[in-house]
């Protein structure tokens, strides 16, 4: 029970990967599909925050009487990793807007059986 | 002062070209300057590899930060040899982009067009260069980024969708490598790949370094299209704009195999990836499969562009059974096989566009009668093809000559039987391209078909010769992928080259 209750960080990153990546898989609306990546790459950011954290270390500022930081390189790495999904994420929904132009659907079985039929 | 900053020249040199590109607005003016400095940095990756060749490694710290904590551009033989063949594609697409463009992306959109290739090169580069685990994979997005752009450039619609699921794909593959190298940090506390390799060397047997192992080698695997994990591959690059097509698939699924290459021997170590792991057996198996399976699905295709594009995943097949044997001489003939592959498939697609060009369609029924009436471009699609094929004094047969010698070397004879006759699952689908355009007449039809300009001849043609070139003239390519290979099985050892 402690083995659960101790990682609980890492318990949440692998729900919230799993439910993301299933999310991904088994959407058949574009947008969903997207929310489900985001939700995916967000579990990531999870993973890394929290392996920077180091127990009974503040934030890494320098402030009076603090001699424990915190490893701020992973929050370093996932700011560039955040600005990656949104990128992403804008892309992903440009797609979408053109795609809903293109067929006038973004569920992914309806274009599917269009695009058949030619 | 360029000199000394030789290193940083092919990632800087297009990125900073890109939003130019954007501000010059007009389409001649922006090819233009695009294609000028695609040539820079081809002749800048051309130097590197020659000052590779001559006095090894060259390590040039990004901001004057030193190695260990800084950002480090690292170059040797393997990423210099690579990196060339991806910058003269570029810059001969580019050229041969002038003309297939107007034909299939709207006048309005060719500026997009050129800065998302600029964007996409300077990603590739810097995968290629940067000897940083965190790094490369920012690098991969902004190529995956831009790479996405491109094939939803298109004027058919299901390019769209095509995209779309790239897009999906490729970023759980980014994703993937992400975590693992989370993982790695997380169990090392470094980043920089020389740094990873020594400090990986205590924990080999960790479970935190086999399940970043994992994870990085299902996310290269994705961005590489390995067998099974190759889905987005053929709708990406049969909807995709022609000149897209010739220079994705002519680098940026390579670029992806150098970093499972280099993921494999300079950070995790040959030694436990294959003999612990046993990652070897893995991808052999999955390396078999795809000559086969998609060869065959190849030969099925009626649109020409599926059908190279399903090929693309076989012959991806043939680079990483090189990996897989674990040897100096199978290392060194998945490394020639992907400069030659450049060559060769960017040749292929290039014919396929110019058709397109002409004709609006590339069907094989469009193909009936072509070798008459566009002998240039037919001409350029058989020698390509019988490169793909492995036919000697092309490039095709130099790679497969090694691949199969590295094979025999081991005893491996069924293997070596399997290559060639993957070949003749070639002969196949080339045949039955050339069959239609050189034995078949054409149909009836009132418009006049006419050779592609010569913008699109010339690049298209310096690749055929390229290709020849280097299937007769071997020195070049067999010294600098033997010394990649040694260079990458030394490092696995822990025994690195000159800092």
């Amino acid at each position: 029970m402690t083995f659960i209750l101790e990682y609980y960080n890492y318990w949440i990153v692998v729900f919230l990967m799993m439910a993301g990546f299933y999310i991904v898989i088994s959407a058949n609306n574009l947008v969903k599909k997207i929310v489900g990546l985001n939700i995916f790459q967000t579990s990531v950011f999870m993973l890394y925050i929290s392996m920077g954290k180091v127990g009974g270390g503040t934030a890494p500022i320098v402030v009076e009487g603090a001699t424990q930081y915190s490893n701020p390189l992973p929050h370093v790495l996932i700011l560039t990793a955040i600005v990656v999904g949104v990128a992403t994420t804008a892309v992903g929904l440009s797609l979408i807007v053109r795609i809903k132009r293109a067929y006038g659907t973004v569920e992914e079985n309806e274009f599917k059986n269009e695009d058949d039929a030619i | 002062m360029l000199e000394q900053h030789l290193a940083v020249l092919p990632i800087i040199l297009p990125l900073i070209a890109a939003p130019i590109t954007l501000i010059l607005g007009r389409s001649s003016l922006s090819w233009g300057f695009a294609t000028f400095m695609s040539a820079w940095a081809c002749l800048a990756s051309w130097q590197l590899l020659m000052s590779t060749l001559s006095n090894g490694v060259l390590s040039y710290a990004v901001g004057g930060w030193p190695p260990p904590w800084g950002i480090e551009l690292r170059v040797d033989s393997a990423n210099a040899f690579v990196l060339l063949a991806v910058s003269a594609v570029s810059t001969l697409v580019l050229i041969y982009a002038k003309k297939s463009i107007h034909k299939e992306i709207e006048s309005s959109k060719h500026v997009l067009y050129y800065t998302a290739h600029l964007l996409c090169l300077a990603g590739l580069s810097g995968i290629l260069m940067t000897g940083d685990a965190f790094n490369l994979f920012v690098f991969l997005e902004i190529s995956s980024l831009a790479t996405y752009t491109l094939v939803s450039l298109a004027s058919d619609r299901r390019c769209l969708t095509a995209a779309f699921r790239y897009l999906v794909m490729g970023t759980i593959g980014a994703t993937f490598i992400l975590i693992g190298v989370g993982m790695l940090y997380m169990k090392t506390g470094t980043l920089n790949m020389l740094d990873l390799a020594n400090r990986i060397d205590i924990y080999d047997s960790s479970r935190t370094i086999n399940t970043g192992l994992a994870f990085i080698m299902v996310g290269v695997s994705i961005k590489l299209a390995l067998f099974p994990l190759h889905m987005w591959l053929p709708p990406a690059y049969t909807h995709a704009p022609s000149a897209v097509t010739a220079f994705l698939a002519s680098t940026a699924t390579k670029v992806a195999v150098y970093v499972m290459i280099r993921f494999i021997f300079t950070v995790f170590g040959a030694e436990h990836v294959f003999h612990e792991m046993g990652m070897d057996l893995i991808l052999m198996a999955l390396a078999i499969v795809a000559i086969f399976k998609c060869s065959y699905m190849a030969t099925v295709q009626s649109n020409i562009k599926a059908l190279l594009a399903y090929s693309s995943v076989a012959q991806i097949g043939y680079m990483i059974l090189g990996v897989s044997l674990v040897s100096v001489g199978g290392l060194m003939s998945g490394l020639l096989h992907i400069f030659n592959h450049a060559l060769m498939k960017g040749a292929l697609f290039m014919a396929v566009g110019a058709v397109f060009y002409r004709l609006g369609s590339v069907d094989i029924k469009a193909f009936k009668g072509l070798g008459r009436k566009m002998p240039w471009t037919m001409a350029a699609f058989t020698i390509a093809g019988l490169s793909i094929i492995g036919v000697p004094l092309t490039v095709g047969f130099v790679s497969k000559w090694y691949l199969v010698g590295a094979a025999l070397q081991q005893n491996h004879w069924l293997l070596a039987g399997l290559v060639l006759a993957g070949s003749l699952l070639a002969v196949v689908y080339i045949g039955r391209v050339l069959e239609a355009a050189y034995f078949q007449s054409a149909p009836k039809s009132d418009v006049e078909i006419k050779e592609v300009p010569l913008m699109m001849l010339i690049p298209m043609w310096l690749l055929v010769a390229a290709n020849v070139y280097f299937g007769i003239d071997t020195s070049l390519t067999v010294e600098a992928a033997d010394k990649a290979a040694q260079l990458l099985f030394a490092g696995s050892n822990g025994l690195e080259g000159t800092k």
